[in-house]
């Protein structure tokens, strides 16, 4: 049974297409799907129609959390303790505008997946940076020209950010690696409480690549360690892909658009971060 | 029924208790707080058989309740001032979505500069967004109309706002009449909604329309919100019937017939104003008082006929509209174009921000309307 139906109006290639589908199809059909605003509901759910073969709520941008919790108490109220309440929300509904909100049901633990569809923008919008864009991407808002070159700041670190909530469990995935993700769903699902999941999902459109090369780009970045795949579960850190050695970083970084207009020095300043941040995972570059 | 002397926020926090919502989400806010405070109370001795949920903001507050309504049980959540700015955005979801919430608010000004108390400018700022709005003039009514928000609202599928002075209201303590449950099911049945989210029967809500159904939508909102005129009548009338007090549906009108000068307002102040209207009416003047009970449906008929061969009409209102004429002078002016014989209307603003209305001040205001002209005046 496909539970995120053909048909809907994604971008060939797209990335978010894939990562609902993949949640979709291993959670099952007792779900309920809580959805912020962005390009999944725009390309799902065009009136009268819905890719949706499980029950669907879209409310606004930044709700999607609490939504989620009266979606669950409501649950519970009438008795139901088994559907899974799951929210899918990009990373401008995550990072950015909903973050407030988001906190506030990690801290309170409510029984809620969580499902961050991370693809680095609001792509939805027409390719905004967000807190989830890497440092010196172009974006229609981080621009490169003489002054600036992309965005100016680093990406926000916020698997670590929901972890730090102490919440049962929390990791990222990608959706390059649908058996990684496939485990974590599972994982999640088999836990109570608050859970959350961000998946990096490239993006062909807002990135500037062709739609075939989604998933070589999606391995890619966890190649070059720009995307690390691990979990905390009951506060306990696991790296799930270690590999001997990192791929440098700009075998990915050159095959988007979006770092064009990188110079050597930004390629070296990325991949020092890089270098570092894998240095106490004892991986080299 | 139970008759206790308690502070209104404890009375409405029973009522609610009473009505039974399943999933409550609480935010503190001066002057709505103790509604919260007395609902976490009654949560933590367990009481209150419902899922009590902090949330982190009032945006969240009002969330909460839209998830748990879509899923098919009843909630309540409550806010006053930039409370109810928050959840602006989420009001006209709510109603888009037709999910039947109802929410007190307890009527605070909105800054800057800061202020606490009292006047309608935070709920009136909403008049658009698609809710049931009620204004109620004491604490025995607001009780009441929680009761019938809860019917109204899962009539019509259209959210209900139970809007009460703050402090006025909230903060006073005295004898209230609080019905009981099992007399409040009597009347209020359970919440079985038409389309809930359900695994077992998927549907999608709250959709992306585009422009050849989005006006659809919203026209189906605006005529059912008309329609819900004689479901809010209806529901007084019998609420009447069962507990013996009734509000006048939208309007209440006070000693209006013989009368040749009206003052029109909402909520508390109409208290006063009644005071007034009986010591003018005992001099012999022909006084008579309107109360707005619902401003969202606008009772427009019912003011067009208690208006009718009316010499002068004094608009009262406790908001403004910054750059235009105060909003509810607006609509009535609006109105008197159907008058047959048109009264001559005038605009009184006051109140803003907890000042001060007295008896006097509503006498002055009798005065000035007898010259015959047009008045525009801040109290």
């Amino acid at each position: 049974m496909e539970y995120f139906a053909p048909g809907h109006r994604a971008c060939a290639g797209c990335g978010l297409a894939i990562c609902t589908r993949m949640v979709l199809n291993t959670i099952g059909e007792d779900v309920i799907v809580v959805n912020s605003t962005g390009c999944l509901e725009i390309i799902s759910t065009p009136y009268p129609e819905s890719a949706f073969e499980v029950p669907y709520i879209h409310s606004l941008f930044e709700n999607v959390a609490p939504v989620a919790t009266g979606v669950k108490a409501g649950l519970k109220a009438r008795g139901n303790d088994h559907t899974q309440v799951l929210c899918l929300a990009g990373d401008g509904a995550t990072y950015d505008i909903g973050f407030g909100a988001l906190s506030g049901m990690l801290e309170r633990n409510d029984d809620v997946l969580y499902v961050c569809i991370d693809n680095e923008a609001y792509m939805n919008t027409g390719v905004q940076r967000s807190g989830a864009t890497p440092r010196f991407a172009f974006t229609t808002t981080s621009q490169s020209g003489k002054v600036i070159h992309g965005k100016t700041e680093w990406k926000k670190p916020l698997v670590e950010i929901a972890a730090s909530h102490q919440i049962p469990y929390s990791a990222s995935a990608s959706i390059a690696y649908p058996k990684d993700l496939e485990k974590k769903i599972k994982k999640a699902i088999g836990i109570r409480g608050a859970r959350f999941i961000a998946v990096h999902t490239p993006c062909c459109t807002g990135w500037g690549f062709d739609g075939s090369l989604t998933i070589k780009l999606g391995k890619l970045a966890v190649k070059t360690g720009l995307w690390t795949l691990f979990e905390v579960e009951d506060g306990q850190f696991k790296l799930n892909y270690k590999p001997k050695k990192l791929a440098p970083a700009i075998e990915y970084l050159k095959t988007q658009r979006r770092f064009a207009h990188l110079t050597d020095a930004e390629v070296q300043e990325i991949q020092s971060r890089v270098t570092k941040k894998w240095q106490k995972y004892g991986v080299k570059s | 029924m139970k008759r206790k002397t308690v502070e209104g926020s404890v009375g409405i926090a029973e009522v609610v208790k009473n009505c039974e919502p399943k999933v409550i989400g609480a935010y503190p806010i001066t002057p709505q707080t103790h509604i919260v405070e007395a609902l976490a109370s009654m949560a933590a001795s367990g009481e209150l058989d419902a899922h009590f949920i902090n949330v982190e903001s009032e945006h969240s507050a009002i969330s909460v309740t839209e998830g748990a309504c879509a899923v098919g049980v009843r909630t309540f959540t409550a806010t006053s001032s930039q409370g109810l700015l928050l959840m602006h955005e989420v009001l006209f979801n709510a109603s888009g979505m037709r999910l039947p919430l109802v929410m007190v608010v307890a009527n605070r000004a909105v800054g800057a500069p800061l202020n606490i108390w009292n006047d309608h400018q935070d709920s009136v700022a909403q008049r658009d967004s698609g809710w049931i709005q009620l204004y109620c003039e004491n604490n025995q009514e607001a009780i009441d109309t929680i009761i019938q928000a809860f019917k109204i609202a899962e009539s019509v599928y259209i959210p209900v706002m139970v809007c009460i002075d703050g402090f006025y209201l909230t903060h006073t303590v005295e004898p209230l009449d609080i019905p009981e449950k099992k007399d409040i099911s009597k009347f209020l049945p359970k919440f079985k909604p038409k389309m809930v989210l359900d695994p077992k029967k998927p549907i999608s809500i709250g959709v992306y329309a585009f422009p050849q159904h989005y006006q659809d939508f919203r026209v189906d909102l605006q005529k059912d919100m008309l329609d819900s005129r004689k479901k809010i009548v209806e529901v007084d009338r019998e609420f009447g019937k069962q507990f013996g007090r009734t509000y006048g549906g939208l309007v209440e009108k006070y000693k209006t017939r013989g009368a040749e000068y009206i003052f029109v307002g909402m909520s508390s102040v109409m208290g006063n104003a009644k005071e007034v209207v009986d010591e003018l009416r005992q001099k012999g003047e022909k006084v008579g008082a309107l109360r707005i009970r619902s401003f969202r449906p606008f009772p427009a008929s019912e003011i067009k006929k208690t208006f009718e061969g009316k010499k002068a009409v004094a608009v009262f209102e406790k908001c403004i509209s910054v750059g235009s004429e105060p909003p509810i002078f607006t609509e009535i002016q609006g109105l008197s174009s159907g008058v047959k014989k048109k009264p001559v209307l005038s605009s009184f603003v006051g109140g803003l921000g907890g000042r001060d209305v007295t008896t006097k001040d509503i006498k002055k205001v009798f005065d000035k309307i007898k010259d015959g002209k047009i008045h525009v005046e801040y109290v």
